[in-house]
């Protein structure tokens, strides 16, 4: 009898020291989950010297990149990119349409692409937008806006010089300056002749 | 015959019209308002999509009138602006990945904070038990004595009390 107390006394304990267990278990794992998301939140956003986070990216129907209506950035490895946040409603963007389009066709055949990335745009005004420019180098939406965030944007326009082994060689936060973008890619052309 | 005839041709009318109808209607500012509201502005923090006076959130207006316009309903848009720029856009976090932990937090506090409470009463009665109370009449005396150390009283009432009080014990 008095066994019988004993046996069922000692399981209770453990069923409670399990049940502690795994509550403690539920608690630590929500803590964890909610910490990781908070530091990927207040991740470094990537500087000059950094690699360029690689991302994926499905163009506008019109826009191509070597015939291809979908690129990931690593495979425009070797070239000179120069990536373009914009987006239709921003009023600084269009200060710097007309450069970025003409930089890109003097520098094309040079090992230089222009990227443009259309953030928290509608369709439409973006398309419209991308022909009033005349904009021709490969444009795409930041669908679900993964890139900004890879890249911790703080707004539009903001534009990524990545040299030719994937590494940031410029940031420019607002709209870049003819003087500036011709600056940097005399530079990092230079430095691969 | 002629009458079948009719009725037949008047609901073919009426399947070929009904989806024209539902298309392109003219869609007020209360009902783009509705699904707006469910929504963030992109770029400023905290805006709901029906008050933000951005250029950009004046442009999602239009889209969400164009779809509603379509026929598309409120969950069609939601997801498309889900897809398009990402659930942080949606006032109400996704019920999937991250966004269901966001949901399930709340209900698991409670009840690991009832478990947690419900074991903590259940740890204070079992002490309670194993350390057996005195009875009234020790806790009387004890107070009775503390009040008058060591001293007969002279009081008849308390007298009477101790009287009592022994007649108990």
């Amino acid at each position: 009898m008095t066994e019988t107390i004993q046996t069922t006394t000692s399981e209770k304990k453990q069923t409670i020291r399990w049940s502690t267990l795994l509550i403690w278990a539920i608690v630590l794992g929500l803590i964890a989950t909610l910490g990781w998301a908070l530091l990927n939140t207040n991740a470094p956003r990537p500087e000059a010297g950094k690699p360029a986070p690689d991302f994926s990216m499905q163009f506008f129907d019109e826009y191509r990149w070597q015939e291809k209506p979908v690129a990931n950035l690593s495979d425009m490895r070797g070239n000179i990119i120069v990536m373009n946040f914009w987006a239709s409603w921003c009023v600084e963007c269009r200060l710097e349409a007309e450069l970025l389009e003409n930089t890109w066709r003097k520098y094309q055949d040079q090992g230089v692409i222009f990227l443009g990335i259309d953030y928290v745009d509608a369709e439409p005004n973006a398309l419209a937008y991308l022909k009033e420019y005349d904009v021709t180098y490969p444009n795409a939406p930041d669908l679900g806006t993964d890139i900004a965030r890879q890249y911790h944007i703080t707004g539009v326009p903001e534009t990524f010089i990545i040299d030719r082994d994937g590494t940031i060689a410029h940031v420019q936060i607002g709209p870049i300056n003819a003087a500036t973008l011709e600056g940097v890619l005399g530079k990092l052309l230079a430095q691969n002749n | 015959m002629k009458k079948s005839s009719l009725l037949v041709t008047f609901v073919m009318l009426l399947l070929i019209t009904l989806p024209v109808y539902g298309q392109n209607r003219q869609v007020s500012d209360d009902e783009v308002n509705a699904v707006a509201k469910k929504l963030y502005c992109p770029v400023c923090e905290s805006t709901p999509l029906d008050v933000c006076p951005t250029q950009a959130c004046a442009d999602w207006r239009e889209l969400i009138r164009t779809q509603l316009s379509e026929g598309k309903t409120e969950e069609e848009i939601l997801a498309y602006f889900a897809q398009q720029y990402g659930d942080g856009v949606l006032a109400e976090p996704p019920r999937r990945g991250f966004g269901l932990l966001l949901w399930l937090f709340p209900i698991v506090a409670i009840v690991l904070g009832g478990i947690f409470f419900s074991r903590y009463m259940a740890s204070l009665r079992e002490t309670a038990v194993s350390e057996p109370v005195p009875p009234p009449s020790t806790i009387i005396m004890s107070t009775i004595k503390t009040l008058t150390p060591e001293q007969p009283t002279n009081d008849p009432y308390i007298t009477r009390v101790e009287e009592e009080l022994k007649k108990l014990d």
